[in-house]
């Protein structure tokens, strides 16, 4: 089976069900515009690969190998529907079924270079955020200076803090985008390695409360989405 | 007069600045429990031991890297007019981050008096701080004070004299950075040597290294080779620490805020939910938090009007049955125009103004304005703007020209424009005198409460269409939560105080001497000829008496002057004889719209000039004519 095929099912489910929700195989096969039989056998191979988790009558949940793999497949889709809408100025409804194409050839390095050529978009032309990169930096600026990259992979799961539950803690280690925002943040003591924890989210994607050095902050979504963080 | 000594209040928002500047000079700065109160510099005289000194209040800020508005004022002050000592107020209950900007204090070389608040409310919650160990540790005298009760606030100014006194001004070297940054720190300090822009070399260097543009900018412009040595050198330690310089920087202080807290700080776990907590899980709920904002809302708004209502009956009917009635020109003008303009300012006085003032007071002491702020977050991004917006647009509830002062909470010009002219639009005490006393007195609370919806809905739509017309995107809030308190009846009676009392000084004169002039106008027919004037406006198109003609024109001075006079101008106290329902309701909103008023123009003027100013008063007017006409037709088509 082809390496396309399993990478178009991950993004599927990915949209579907996000990190721990399940989609049902009709969903999928409506997505896909495939036969719920043939969907059936390649939840099978995905299953082998450890990419999801199966059960026949329920669907598939991603496993944490196949939701990393699905975010990084979403970042690469991401990426290059802004650099097909900014660079290239393509038709904005163009951008997506070329993207599609294109993605599952985009090596890792040109990811990186397609990044740092954009200067670290943060959302796709549609408006969603794009996850992530995995290298070992704090923050984008550190990615835009140096000049030849030898940057090291990161080999922690790292998360929005917006993904957090309510009363999580976690530590924050990447910072996106930059300039004052990143600078406020800093000063309000939201530097690299602090604990936080979420404290509670407004209703249809407002901001966020979280505590930080026994104070209490609210950020807005926008920002709070750039701020990464590792659980503890 | 001769000034001894200049003492500069800075610290954090929200940390009882303004609380120990009241103590101090028995002035009455406007305070309350949230985050941006203070957006301009004030100041104050205080007399002790003999000798006069200046006492000057300063917004909240930070950290000396600024990033609104308000706190480039703080720095602006603290770094270049050079007070001789600055009282850093440090909020107990969150030492590291205050400490985080008292660093930065200590870096600049400021002669420096560390006044620890909120004592009580850190023993309340479990925390103590030894101050003698923070004393020696900062090197700096530390006095422990509770604001609101004015304990210690002698003790500060009894500090600073001794520490303006002292011959030394080298502050402790507290913040000792890692090698590879002091390295550095040092190797720009020879660069620097023989240049003095007026700080300390280390400060400067540091600053370079940081990128500040003001310290830059200052340097750059006789000595440039010293920029890009600093660049150099900046660079280096991103490379080193794979992070901005200015990160690196302010996560080493932190570290250095945090060891302190470490040594000086015990605290135990609360082993239960505090009450402030248990509040904010119901205030900020998804669910709950909006119905409970609504409902305070609504009845913020019924109480006024009932209880208004009320007592402008009682007081109308008690002056009215001392009512001599004698005919002729001066017993006319002494009880229709004096008398009566009176009692009627009285009844807005005391029945809208001053209870709307006591509720603001309680909403603003209690911490329930910042979890508003947090709740229309979400709503306030449909019209490009984010949540903190709310509290200006709040406050123009009592007045719109704090409101718009207020906006400069807001950080970037873009904001700052949008929610100005927003604010000029919530109908202010003064305008809900006119809504409350004529449409809900007289036609009915639902109606008066519609024409909240309907102005609701005209400052949505404005903010949709200024935030199509000017570029750009709301940068998302960032905003502190503060807990809440129980309001102190005495803050909460001093605030209203204050606010009421420029009303009667200035307003209750004006008004009842244009009461006066209006009667006399009336009697010799003048009124007649200027009303006639405005008539193709007012008469034709809505709808309205001929005689509120000269009343919007006197609204401009003072809103609320438009329902007194109204009912001198109608030449009786009996408004339903002279106006029907609908020419009540096409008044008010002509009224609460139409122009703001000279005092709130004035302050439109000083923050964002004359042409804006002149545009955002020109669309009002225009709006209100427009929508005047339109309702009346409407209202008229059922009413």
């Amino acid at each position: 089976m082809p390496k396309e095929h399993i990478e178009e099912y991950l993004e599927a489910i990915y949209d579907i069900a996000g990190q721990e929700g399940t989609a049902k195989t009709t969903e999928i096969a409506e997505r896909l515009q495939n036969a719920p039989a043939s969907v059936t056998e390649v939840f099978q191979r995905m299953k082998q690969k450890g990419l999801v988790r199966y059960e026949s009558h329920k669907g598939v949940t991603l496993t944490a190998k196949g939701y990393k793999a699905a975010t990084k497949m979403k970042r690469k889709h991401r990426l290059l529907e802004v650099f097909l809408d900014k660079m290239l100025h393509l038709p904005s409804d163009k951008v997506h079924e070329q993207a599609c194409k294109m993605e599952h050839t985009l090596t890792d390095e040109t990811e990186i270079a397609l990044c740092k050529t954009l200067k670290g978009p943060t959302e796709c032309p549609h408006g969603s955020p794009i996850p992530p990169c995995n290298l070992e930096v704090k923050n984008c600026q550190e990615c835009f200076s140096e000049q030849n990259l030898t940057l090291e992979k990161r080999d922690k799961d790292i998360i929005a803090i917006t993904s957090l539950k309510h009363g999580e803690k976690a530590k924050i280690v990447f910072v996106r985008g930059g300039g004052g925002v990143m600078q406020r943040l800093c000063d309000l003591g939201l530097t690299n390695g602090t604990t936080i924890s979420l404290l509670r989210e407004a209703p249809m994607h407002g901001p966020i409360e979280i505590c930080v050095r026994g104070c209490k902050l609210v950020i807005g979504r926008g920002i709070a989405e750039k701020i990464f963080v590792q659980k503890t | 007069m001769k000034v001894d000594l200049v003492v500069a209040l800075a610290g954090n928002a929200n940390v009882g600045k303004s609380s120990i500047f009241n103590q101090l000079t028995g002035l009455g700065q406007i305070v309350g429990n949230w985050p941006g109160k203070t957006v301009e510099i004030a100041e104050g005289v205080l007399l002790h031991h003999g000798k006069h000194i200046k006492i000057i209040d300063l917004p909240g800020i930070y950290s000396l890297s600024t990033y609104s508005q308000e706190e480039i004022v703080s720095r602006e002050y603290i770094a270049f007019k050079h007070p001789d000592v600055v009282v850093n107020v440090v909020d107990a209950t969150a030492l590291e981050r205050n400490l985080f900007f008292t660093l930065q204090l200590l870096e600049m070389g400021t002669p420096l008096v560390i006044a620890l608040n909120l004592v009580d409310v850190a023993k309340k919650k479990g925390m103590t701080v030894d101050e003698e160990r923070l004393q020696h540790l900062l090197g700096t005298p530390v006095v422990p004070t509770i604001a609101t009760k004015g304990i210690g606030v002698h003790e500060i100014t009894d500090a600073s004299i001794k520490q303006a006194d002292k011959q030394s001004r080298q502050n402790k070297n507290v913040i000792r950075y890692g090698p590879e940054i002091e390295k550095r720190i040092e190797k720009l300090e020879r660069v620097l040597a023989g240049i003095n822009i007026g700080y300390p070399p280390r400060w400067t260097a540091i600053k370079l290294l940081e990128g500040d543009s003001e310290i830059v900018n200052k340097v750059s412009e006789k000595h440039p080779d010293v920029i890009v040595a600093a660049n150099i050198l900046a660079t280096e330690i991103s490379e080193i620490h794979k992070e901005p310089c200015s990160n690196v920087i302010a996560s080493e202080r932190y570290a250095v805020a945090a060891r302190i807290v470490k040594e000086v700080q015990t605290s135990k776990e609360p082993t239960k939910a505090s009450m402030s907590e248990r509040l904010d899980s119901l205030s900020m709920h998804s669910v709950w938090g909006y119905l409970l904002m609504f409902t305070i809302m609504l009845s913020i708004l019924m109480f006024m009007s009932l209880f208004g209502g009320w007592l402008s009956e009682t007081l109308r009917n008690l002056f009215e049955s001392v009512n001599p009635h004698i005919a002729g020109f001066w017993p006319d003008l002494a009880w229709n125009g004096g008398v009566v303009g009176l009692y009627v300012t009285l009844s807005v006085a005391l029945g809208f103004i001053l209870p709307f003032y006591l509720i603001l007071g309680i909403l603003e002491d209690s911490g329930y304005l910042p979890k508003i702020a947090y709740l229309m977050d979400r709503p306030c991004h449909t019209i490009g703007l984010h949540g903190k917006a709310c509290i200006p647009l709040l406050l123009g509830f009592g007045c719109n020209v704090p409101a718009c002062v207020g906006c400069r909470i807001m950080e970037t010009k873009r904001d700052r424009l949008i929610t100005v002219f927003l604010s000029t639009l919530v109908p202010c005490s003064a305008r809900t005198v006119v809504i409350l006393g004529l449409v809900g007195a007289y036609v009915g609370v639902q109606w008066a409460i519609a024409l909240y919806v309907v102005d609701f809905m005209l400052i949505f739509i404005i903010g949709k269409i200024l935030n199509r017309l000017l570029p750009g995107v709301s940068v998302g809030i960032i905003m502190e939560m503060p807990p809440y308190r129980l309001p102190s009846g005495k803050v909460v009676l001093k605030q209203a105080w204050n606010r009421f009392k420029p009303f009667l000084i200035t307003a209750l004169p004006l008004i009842i001497l244009g009461s006066i002039i209006i009667e006399s106008m009336r009697i010799t027919d003048v009124l007649y000829l200027v009303s006639n004037a405005l008539s193709p406006v007012t008469v034709v198109w809505l709808g309205l008496p001929a005689f509120t003609g000269f009343l919007f024109i006197f609204g401009v001075i003072r809103k609320e002057a438009a329902l007194v006079l109204l009912t001198t101008a109608a030449g009786t106290a009996e408004i339903r004889a002279v106006m029907s329902p609908v020419q009540m309701i096409v008044f008010a909103l002509v009224i609460m719209i139409y122009v703001p008023c000279v005092a709130t123009i004035a302050a439109l003027i000083r923050e964002t000039g004359w042409k804006k100013a002149g545009l955002i008063t020109l669309t009002e007017i225009g709006l209100a004519v427009l929508l005047g006409g339109v309702a009346f037709r409407l209202l008229s088509l059922f009413m």
